[in-house]
């Protein structure tokens, strides 16, 4: 095939990609993303993981090493199908906090340290020198296949211009479609696109040599079997340690590669994408395995010795005559090693500019931020990253002289990458995990890593002397590079990934326990780790910032653009009921707006612009506690509001008993004026008749004097009545007169028995008493307590309805009180009247109307208040009973 | 900070969701198992050429753990956006 060919169809392909990136681009500006963002697109895209390294690589390695190669695909396929283990998380932490690169996440989860982002973005860069020039190395070796196949003798181009136009062309490329924009999120439509349709022609590529091999060359899988088995490949030794490391590795890289975390988290991180994906592309890296091995075997069985396995992927076709075949394998090797060049320039450069260039800039000039033109530096820096990793690249091919197996190379930034795992997996689900603890942990695995692997991949000679690998450093045995510690005799991958990942991980464990994590980082580790509690996601720490809605719009401005900036302002300032493009800059809009700048320039930058506004740069510790306390205040709170309620309710049954009182007191009222003027009213009545009479004149004597004694009587009935309730009236005021004096108990008793006896005397009572008990001296008024036992006594005898009636008096003494019971056995008195009994006018009845005016009792009770003691009624004592209680001995009362 | 008491126990639909979300964590700790069964009988000394039986083997968990995954993939994701409080 004439190569003049094979460089325009490269060119066509390259055309193609082109258009479709177009397509894409175009569709999403107007809005239509639909299905771009689809879980098809996003498994396939996921595909960047299958570069050249694979596409041709794995052959070689195949025919190496027997079935050691498929590991690096085993790993991947663990991690994507415990996705609800690890990826779900970072997904939803990498949307919730708009994650622009895989230094961004750790920048952002150990409190936006830009120190941080620096050291994975080292990391990140110089691990992938070597897998970018393991591509440019790829599309160098297939286009000398096809010229050295050149029927014409056309003689190869020099090899290194070969790199230099292919390196140049991906960088084209790259700017051209992945620094277009600048989006509120670090999305690339096209590129997505078009690295999907780039997966779409690897795949198809491989499966159709595979099954040209198999079917064509072989004779069918039976046949193929045999020949697998016959062959040198079915020698290889399983080595149990590079097995299982090379798995881990693997699944390590997948999680920490830049450009997969690009594809995985950055541009399209969904769940639903990724639970499509859990099983969607291990099933793609299944397939593209599936047929490395046969296509080895078959390439060793046809090819001439001394070939190079990596290339039987091309060379296989050739020699056999399958021109066209051999075009598709290579248009699938070279979409392998573009998209993967692509996506991780892209990446690498979102890398560097947000960690490296933009820190420094914003150092240089700290007005810059609201006064420069932010959007272009970004953009700038990242175009200029972008052809400066591909320079690297290009030197580490240079350098390693582009003769080492691809497989290797690529192992070597596998286990770089992975050095960021520990850091990643700690910082997700530890929430102890410190900034200082992740710098030490990275810095030293990067190190051990660069030592025992990366350097010595350069070759003896080139970067560590012959010396150094013989006798180590300055002569110390334990430091040579391939045999730390003493570990002779290892494999120095294998050595090499667990010296570095081990001395990470501890000194990444042991200075986190020791150290103290900042305000900032504190919230953001309890955000990443515990993501899914939606309630801890929430603060972010302008709690008291004065920020200046204006200048906030400049500076964003400057980093989303104008239009974009002024949409994200209204739709705010519309949100706070607002006219006009000035929200007010409260601490939630300037959180949300830090996250979508975040998108663009990356996590610790944003946070340092914003602070220059809000002039502050970080929480304090008290802050960090306010906004921890907030919830718990609410808690209390309402809380207090919850026992306000309950008084208040409390308050409001009180109340309403008083009203209720109140109401009761004036129906009471009215009906003691009612009666009173009743009970006046009948004597007055009787006064009147009689005196009527008595003025008519001419009676006999014996009647005058009747009539005489009749309204004498009346008189005195309503003089009684007047005195009781003058009585009554003076005792409530509480302005009495007390006499007070010693008294002996039993001397009172019995005056008021004898005086009681008046009343019904034909009635015979059997007076219970204890005389040695009722012999004490009581300090009060006399007459007074006379008048309450008199009535007591008196009202046992009016309304004690027994046929043999009894009166018990009991006196006891408790206290310095003294209580007299007296209890008749009659039927006692309702439960439902006890109440109303001491109430002024309560009758009972009206059987008897003897005497009194029912003021009774209401007088015992308020001579009783004024000695200082009660009356009560006393239930359940077999008929009617009261007991008064008064102190043993009384107090003048001050007043 | 007073968190919603999760129920002791729950219906069946939910139960079934939550085996299911166990049963993804334990899918790769048995594909590690399966990957890693070959350490065990293969730096076989023996005789007979047994590559192309080991890589039947590899490719057929490979394919079942494909198809498991598959299986349980739409269970998960319906569910994930619904109850998240559940998980920490």
């Amino acid at each position: 095939m004439p190569f003049d060919l094979l460089v325009l169809s490269c060119l066509a392909y390259v055309a193609f990609l082109f258009a479709v990136a177009f397509v894409a681009e175009r569709r999403a500006s107007m809005g239509r993303i639909g299905w771009l963002r689809s879980p098809l697109i996003y498994t396939l895209s996921l595909s960047i993981y299958c570069t050249a390294w694979t596409f041709y690589g794995a052959v070689g390695y195949a025919a190496r090493s027997g079935l050691e190669f498929v590991t690096i695909y085993l790993g991947p396929t663990l991690v994507f199908v415990g996705w609800w283990l690890l990826l779900r998380k970072l997904v939803v932490i990498g949307r919730q906090q708009r994650v622009t690169s895989i230094a961004d996440l750790i920048s952002s989860r150990f409190g936006k340290s830009n120190l941080l982002g620096v050291v994975v973005t080292v990391i990140a860069v110089v691990a992938a020198t070597p897998y970018i020039a393991l591509q440019l190395q790829s599309v160098t070796l297939s286009f000398g296949v096809f010229a050295s196949e050149t029927p014409e003798g056309w003689a190869l181009p020099d090899r290194d211009s070969t790199a230099i136009w292919v390196a140049g062309g991906l960088a084209l490329f790259t700017i051209l479609f992945g620094t277009r924009n600048l989006d509120a999120k670090e999305q690339h439509h096209g590129v997505v696109l078009a690295i999907a349709v780039e997966a779409v022609v690897k795949l198809a590529a491989l499966l159709a040599v595979g099954i040209f091999v198999v079917w064509g060359l072989a004779g069918g899988p039976g046949e193929m079997m045999a020949r697998i088995d016959a062959s040198a490949i079915a020698d290889w030794e399983l080595m149990p340690g590079r097995w299982a490391g090379l798995i881990f590795v693997a699944g390590a890289a997948v999680i920490c590669l830049p450009r997969m975390f690009q594809v995985m988290i950055v541009e399209d991180g969904e769940e639903r994408h990724m639970a499509r994906a859990s099983w969607a592309f291990p099933l793609y890296l299944m397939l593209m395995s599936l047929f490395i091995v046969p296509i080895a075997v078959m390439g060793l069985e046809r090819m001439p010795e001394g070939s190079n396995p990596d290339m039987f992927m091309l060379t296989l076709p050739l020699a056999e005559g399958q021109g066209a075949l051999a075009m598709l394998a290579f248009l699938g090797g070279f979409s392998s090693a573009t998209s993967m060049v692509i996506v991780e320039s892209i990446a690498l450069a979102t890398m560097v500019s947000n960690h490296v260039v933009m820190p420094i800039w914003l150092r240089l000039r700290p007005k810059a931020a609201m006064s420069g033109d932010v959007r272009r530096i970004v953009i700038l820096s990242r175009r200029l990253a972008i052809v400066a990793v591909l320079t690297l690249g290009y030197l580490y091919y240079r350098l390693s002289g582009g003769s080492t197996a691809l497989a290797s190379i690529g192992l070597i930034a596998f286990v770089g990458v992975a050095q960021v795992l520990p850091v990643l997996v700690g910082g997700l689900y530890w929430r102890g995990a410190t900034r200082a603890g992740a710098v030490v942990g990275l810095v030293t695995g990067f190190v051990v890593w660069a030592y025992t692997l990366y350097l010595p991949s350069l070759g003896p000679g080139a970067a560590l002397s012959v010396a150094v690998f013989e006798q180590g450093p300055a002569g110390i045995g334990w430091l040579r590079p391939q045999a730390l510690f003493g570990v002779e005799g290892m494999d120095p991958l294998l050595h090499a990934l667990i010296w570095s990942l081990a001395l990470n991980t501890a000194g990444f464990c042991v200075v986190s326990l020791f150290t103290f994590p900042g305000p900032v980082e504190r919230m953001q580790g309890a955000a990443f780790v515990n993501v899914f509690d939606t309630e801890t996601a929430g603060p972010q720490g302008w709690a008291r910032g004065r920020a200046e809605p204006e200048a906030l719009l400049v500076m964003t401005q400057r980093i989303l653009g104008k239009e974009a900036a002024l949409a994200v302002f209204a739709a705010e300032a519309r949100a706070q009921g607002k006219e006009g493009y000035l929200p007010d800059a409260t601490p939630d809009f300037v959180a949300g707006l830090e996250r979508r700048l975040a998108g663009s320039v990356g996590a610790a930058t944003a946070h340092a612009m914003i602070s220059q506004i809000v002039g502050r740069a970080t929480v304090s510790v008290e802050d960090l506690m306010a906004v921890a306390n907030e919830t718990a205040q609410i808690m209390e709170y309402s809380a207090e509001l919850e026992s306000q309620r309950e008084e208040l309710t409390r308050t409001a049954r009180q109340l309403r008993e008083a009203n209720e009182k109140l109401t009761q007191l004036s129906v009471q009222k009215d009906a003691f004026l009612s009666q009173i003027s009743h009970e006046l009213r009948t004597p007055m009545t009787s006064i009147r008749a009689f005196s009527e009479i008595l003025t008519e004149g001419d009676l006999p004597p014996e009647m005058v004097a009747h009539y005489g004694r009749i309204i004498h009587d009346e008189a005195i009935r309503l003089t009684r009545l007047l005195d009781d309730l003058l009585d009554l009236s003076v005792l409530e005021n509480g302005s009495v007169q007390l006499n007070l004096g010693l008294a002996n108990l039993q001397q009172l008793i019995d005056r008021a028995l004898a005086a009681a006896s008046h009343t019904r005397p034909e009635r015979i009572f059997i007076i219970h008493r204890d005389l040695p008990s009722e012999n004490l001296f009581v300090r009060t008024d006399a007459d007074r307590l006379v008048q309450v036992f008199i009535n007591l006594i008196s009202n046992a005898r009016k309304y004690c309805d027994a046929a043999a009636p009894e009166l018990k008096i009991t006196v006891r003494q408790r206290a310095g009180r003294v209580s007299v019971d007296f209890a008749d056995n009659g039927s006692g008195i309702p439960k439902e009247s006890q109440a109303i009994i001491f109430e002024k006018f309560a009758r009972l009845t009206d059987q008897t109307r003897a005497g009194g005016a029912g003021l009774g009792l209401a007088i015992c009770r308020e001579v009783m208040a004024n000695l200082g003691g009660t009356i009560g009624y006393l239930p359940g004592q077999g008929g009617a009973a009261f007991r008064v209680t008064l102190p043993l001995r009384l107090e003048q009362k001050a007043a | 900070m007073k968190r919603t008491r999760a129920p002791l126990f729950l219906k069946r639909g939910s139960y079934r969701k939550r085996r299911l979300r166990d049963g993804a964590r334990m899918l790769p700790v048995l594909g590690l198992f399966l990957f890693l069964l070959p350490i065990l009988w293969s730096p076989g000394e023996t005789a007979e050429a047994d590559t192309a039986t080991d890589g039947l083997y590899l490719f057929a968990v490979w394919i079942v753990l494909v198809l498991v995954a598959a299986l349980m993939a739409p269970g998960l994701a319906e569910d994930s956006a619904g109850d998240e409080g559940e998980e920490r």
